[in-house]
């Protein structure tokens, strides 16, 4: 819980890593330059004073993750994300299980999330069967870009991608975040396109799609999409550490997804260890819209952070909310000049 | 005759398709060398660089293949060589590039045809954008966005923004005379006086992104190779 001038935010930090990418767990150079590229957008985003070390970057301790989320980072619930990379890490960058042991120390600090990937067929069938049985699934990390072998990559309309989300809506597994990457089989085609979440937000309305850093690069994209399928999120990993060196993007960025979604459907996320959740949440909450901007993309009130920082990832997966941190103001209905997207019921 | 300069002036034609900016101004080229004539004219070496090691790889390609066929198109040039370094896909690329493979050559089995469909959409984001640029420089005149409507190119007065979009305009082969209509969709037809506020709302969607994705990658270039090269600046 984060308190400031009289307001309290409960913090839900919807996208949190436990990974190994040290030297001995990467199996090739595409390790070795996947946890590089983590590091500078580390590097390049974060107040320098929580810039790590490149070797405390590929490996932190479980006491590290405790301290910056919850000693210091006033996180209430913190969503572990896998994403696995099996092609690039000999034990994987960060699986379900490597979340599980963490989470099952702290069960009331965080979530686990599992993964599943379509080109495993059947028998990755039977494993989502019992990686949800398991873990209690609530939601699943998808990485379309996963390399597999010769394949660089899916689609969420493929064949048997629609099959695995008919498992999930049977297994009660409504949370399907995604998350694009630069490479898709076929490679000639944009690999983050946006394009198929529209097709599975269609044909399955009972499932959530929350999009991870709002489809950026393709920001116009995800906007589009989401004005129209009101079953589908902006997760803000990615996007919220622009706070820091870029403000003015930021609030374009922020305003347009406002705009285009309203403030109910937007979801705060450190992307941890990336970046930490602290200092995001202590400027989250001392931001506001540059006076130049307001005539276009207006203010951001508390109950709208409070919403982004916690509130509606609260509602996805049903976390108890204490008194003083739930919504004051009626939900904003959405008019004329926010998208056509719904309001969503308390 | 070659010199350095013309090579440089030949990157410069070169644009990053999903940042609309050309890869000299961005510091793509690491290294631009022209060494003595032979007997079938001047050398040159090019070296490029990419803000991440695993940035899309046809859009890499694309980049590569561009500067290689500027370059090949100056006069008086032997052999000519563009290297991407640093990249998870730089050998095939450059492979591909060297042997005019195509990229479905370079990607055997990974690709289902070549880049002109990717190029033309990201050739019409960029056109959109160039379009909310104008047309925001008019409505902080006082116009209101149904004024549009009826504005023609020729209506708009001189500046790097109407360049910049007639430029955009014409490579997409769409009408960029002074007659053609200011505001269209991306297929160049006029937009009705009701459907102006949604056209532009979305294109500034479509600006913040490409301006956004241009910061982003800028600075990730800076935090992997410090300093901009000297070509750069």
């Amino acid at each position: 819980m984060y308190t400031k001038d009289g307001e309290s935010y409960f913090v839900v930090d919807s996208h949190v890593h436990f990974w190994d990418a040290s030297p001995a767990n990467q199996a090739n150079r595409y390790g070795k330059g996947f946890i590089e590229c983590f590091y500078d957008y580390s590097r390049n985003l974060s107040p320098a004073e929580w810039v790590w070390p490149l070797e405390k970057f590929e490996k932190y301790s479980e006491a590290d993750l405790l301290h910056d989320l919850f000693e210091t980072g006033y996180v209430d619930k913190a969503i572990f994300q896998p994403t696995y990379l099996s092609d690039f890490y000999v034990n994987g960058f960060n699986t379900t299980e490597d979340d599980g042991a963490i989470a099952e120390k702290h069960p009331d600090k965080f979530i686990v999330n599992g993964a599943f990937d379509p080109r495993d067929g059947e028998a990755g069938l039977d494993r989502l069967d019992a990686l949800a049985e398991r873990w209690n699934l609530r939601g699943v990390k998808l990485y379309t870009a996963e390399w597999k072998g010769e394949s660089k990559g899916w689609k969420l309309s493929d064949d048997w991608s629609y099959r695995y989300l008919e498992r999930c809506e049977r297994l009660g597994i409504t949370n399907i975040h995604v998350h694009k990457g630069p490479t898709i089989y076929p490679l000639n085609r944009d690999a983050f396109d946006v394009a198929d979440v529209d097709d599975v937000a269609t044909a399955f309305p009972n499932l959530n799609f929350i999009v991870e850093h709002c489809g950026l690069p393709r920001l116009e994209d995800f906007c589009w999409i989401a004005t129209q399928e009101p079953n589908v999120y902006g997760g803000l990993a990615v996007a919220m550490p622009f706070i820091h060196t870029r403000p003015r993007y930021f609030a374009q960025v922020i305003g347009e997804l406002l705009y285009w979604l309203d403030e109910n459907r937007l979801t705060f996320a450190s992307d941890y260890a990336i970046w930490s959740p602290k200092w995001l949440v202590e400027a989250f909450v001392d931001f506001q819209i540059p006076e130049d901007m307001q005539s276009e993309y207006g203010v951001l009130t508390p109950d709208v952070k409070r919403k982004i920082l916690g509130l509606n990832a609260a509602k996805l997966y049903d976390i108890e909310v204490p008194a003083q941190a739930r919504a004051r103001a009626e939900p904003v209905v959405s008019g004329e000049a926010v998208g056509s997207a719904p309001e969503v019921p308390a | 005759m070659t010199d350095r300069a013309a090579v440089w002036d030949a990157l410069g034609t070169v644009r990053d398709p999903e940042l609309d900016r050309p890869i000299t101004d961005l510091g793509f080229v690491t290294e631009a060398v022209v060494t003595d004539e032979g007997a079938g004219g001047a050398d040159v070496r090019v070296r490029l660089r990419l803000p991440t090691y695993f940035c899309a790889p046809n859009f890499a390609y694309l980049m590569v293949a561009d500067a290689y066929d500027a370059l090949r198109a100056l006069g008086g040039v032997g052999d000519v060589q563009v290297r991407l370094e640093d990249h998870f896909a730089a050998e095939e690329i450059n492979g591909g590039v060297a042997e005019r493979a195509g990229f479905g050559g370079a990607f055997p089995g990974q690709a289902t045809g070549e880049l002109a469909e990717l190029r033309r959409t990201f050739r019409r984001k960029a056109h959109t954008a160039c379009l909310e640029r104008v047309c925001r420089k008019l409505l902080a005149t006082g116009l209101a966005a149904e004024d549009l409507a009826g504005l023609h190119i020729g209506d708009v007065p001189e500046s790097a923004e109407r360049t910049a979009l007639v430029r955009r305009r014409a490579e997409l082969g769409l009408p960029a005379g002074p007659d053609a209509p200011l505001v269209v969709g991306d297929d160049g037809a006029p937009v009705p006086v009701g459907g102006v506020a949604a056209r532009l709302r979305f294109a500034m969607a479509v600006r913040v992104s490409i301006d956004g994705n241009a910061g982003w990658c800028g600075g990730l270039l800076r935090t992997r190779y410090g300093t901009p090269t000297e070509d750069a600046t």
